[in-house]
């Protein structure tokens, strides 16, 4: 059974290529896929993310439990609509899924959470927030739309109500905005700047149509991916599952160890890996000969098998092949990736590759 | 609805073969191909010299998707590859009949031909 979200038909009507995504019918570009990427950082672009799902959480102890449920500590959360990347883990350490939490109000925050993981999230969520008598409600009726670059917030805001407008037009990045049943973001999976919408379905369209005549170019999955890769962030599913701790995912940065005392699903099992010395490391790679880095890809240095490429393709704004990929410790700033039996040289770096519309790495050299 | 010209022939594998000038044809993927294959971001090509039998792998296309292997059509040996792919693997998108051509090989036995898609047999390929 496939699931249509509420902008379907204008995907189709818009010249969508539908392709089945988490058992999602999606758009994966509406016609290239490469000038959506750029529109995205020249101009502004928008994505129909409603495949992803919102979850609602509600009650007195709402924020013990999600300094219980998530690696990350919502004790971060101070001001209303601030917003928290986090990594959730099961009891092994391992990634069950990565997902923003937005602080709401004192008893009401809100997850955005993969599509391919909702199922499973919200299993999961319900399961542990039993002790906490906190009220798990899954929200299948918002869409959500995302509208990224550098032009992004210039083409929204007019299309907002006034009040809704106005706060969003003073929202610093990671925070959201709340009126009614719409929810603003300054979030987003590119590396530009722009909005996450979250609105009822039933308005969806016509914000889609509005952005549309406002200039803001439809574009498909396709785009999305090459954007996040670019901009360095982690795919769940590819760069990391349930087998696979943030430790060798590059997710250090999201676990909050401090302070000792918080007790976080996953915590015990991370403790003791923490300062292994046989941690792999998660790093970016710069393709120097010929050809297209893509998933699992194994990587070699003087013939001895140094890891694997987790996520590959093709940068349009660098006009090279970069990747994420999990390598182990001794790999030194240069390796080779297997392609197709041969050894392709691949330089290492460190991600984002492009943040902004401007380059974040040296790709000083020319191609082999 | 994608371009099939009359005039080449074509394999159920989306390759297209031109008609046989002084011993050798031009090989290159169908428009459908590089519609349903999308943006292409690379193309490794065969070398000057190197034989293939008919069906054999000769050449990767790739595209923002995916990698696709291209079979030869024909036997015979590469006479020429079409270098202006190394920087351009666009030109395959662009015109994928023209300037977005692959290589070309002196065919071993032009009956193989025979063997081949006709445009109306390939256009009930592409909308299979």
């Amino acid at each position: 059974m496939t699931m249509k979200t509420v902008l379907n038909e204008l995907h189709r009507a818009g010249g969508g290529r539908m392709v089945s995504f988490a058992g999602w019918d999606m758009p994966v570009h509406y016609g290239s896929q490469m000038e959506e990427h750029h529109t995205v950082r020249q101009s502004a672009g928008m994505f129909d993310v409603s495949h992803m799902l919102v979850v609602d959480l509600a009650g007195e102890r709402t924020r013990p439990f999600l300094q219980y449920l998530l690696a990350n500590d919502v004790a971060r959360l101070q001001t209303e609509g601030k917003a928290l990347y986090s990594c959730m883990l099961n009891q092994q350490g391992g990634v069950i899924d990565d997902l923003i939490t937005y602080y709401l109000r004192d008893d009401a925050f809100r997850m955005v959470v993969n599509a391919g993981c909702a199922d499973k999230d919200l299993a999961w969520i319900k399961q542990q927030a039993e002790p906490f008598a906190v009220t798990v409600t899954p929200r299948r009726d918002l869409a959500m739309i995302a509208v990224q670059g550098p032009q992004a917030r210039e083409k929204t805001l007019p299309l907002l109500s006034p009040v809704l407008a106005k706060a969003a037009a003073e929202l610093p990045v990671f925070h959201a905005a709340v009126h009614d049943d719409w929810c603003v973001a300054r979030t987003g999976y590119t590396g530009e700047d722009g909005f996450e919408i979250m609105l009822p379905e039933a308005e969806a369209p016509i914000l889609w149509q509005a952005l549309a005549d406002a200039g803001v170019s439809p574009c498909g999955l396709g785009a999305r991916d090459t954007l996040r890769l670019e901009a360095g962030m982690n795919l769940y599913g590819s760069d990391m599952d349930e087998q696979c701790s943030p430790l060798e995912a590059g997710l250090n940065w999201t676990l909050a160890w401090e302070p000792e005392t918080r007790n976080f699903i996953g915590r015990k099992a991370l403790e003791a890996k923490r300062t292994a010395v046989d941690n792999k490391r998660f790093v970016g790679l710069l393709l120097e000969g010929r050809g297209v880095l893509r998933n699992h890809q194994r990587l070699f240095s003087d013939g001895v098998e140094m890891g694997e490429v987790t996520s590959g393709g093709f940068a349009p704004t660098l006009q090279r092949s970069i990747a994420l990929a999990r390598v182990l410790p001794g790999t030194g700033e240069t390796c080779t990736v297997e392609i197709r039996g041969k050894q392709v040289p691949v330089k290492v770096v460190r991600p984002p590759f492009v943040r902004k519309g401007k380059v974040c790495i040296n790709i000083e050299g020319e191609k082999s | 609805m994608s371009d099939v010209l009359d005039e080449l022939r074509y394999c159920s594998t989306h390759e297209w073969v031109s008609s046989v000038d002084k011993g050798v044809v031009s090989i290159g993927i169908t428009d459908h191909a590089q519609d349903q294959l999308g943006d292409l971001v690379f193309v490794e090509l065969p070398e000057v010299g190197q034989v293939f039998e008919a069906e054999g792998e000769c050449a990767v296309v790739e595209s923002v998707k995916a990698a696709s292997d291209i079979y030869s059509p024909v036997s015979g040996e590469v006479v020429e590859v079409n270098e202006a792919l190394m920087d351009s693997p666009e030109l395959v998108n662009d015109d994928p009949y023209g300037d977005g051509w692959l290589f070309k090989i002196r065919i071993t036995d032009e009956t193989e031909l025979d063997n081949l898609l006709d445009a109306d047999g390939y256009r009930e390929v592409a909308d299979a």
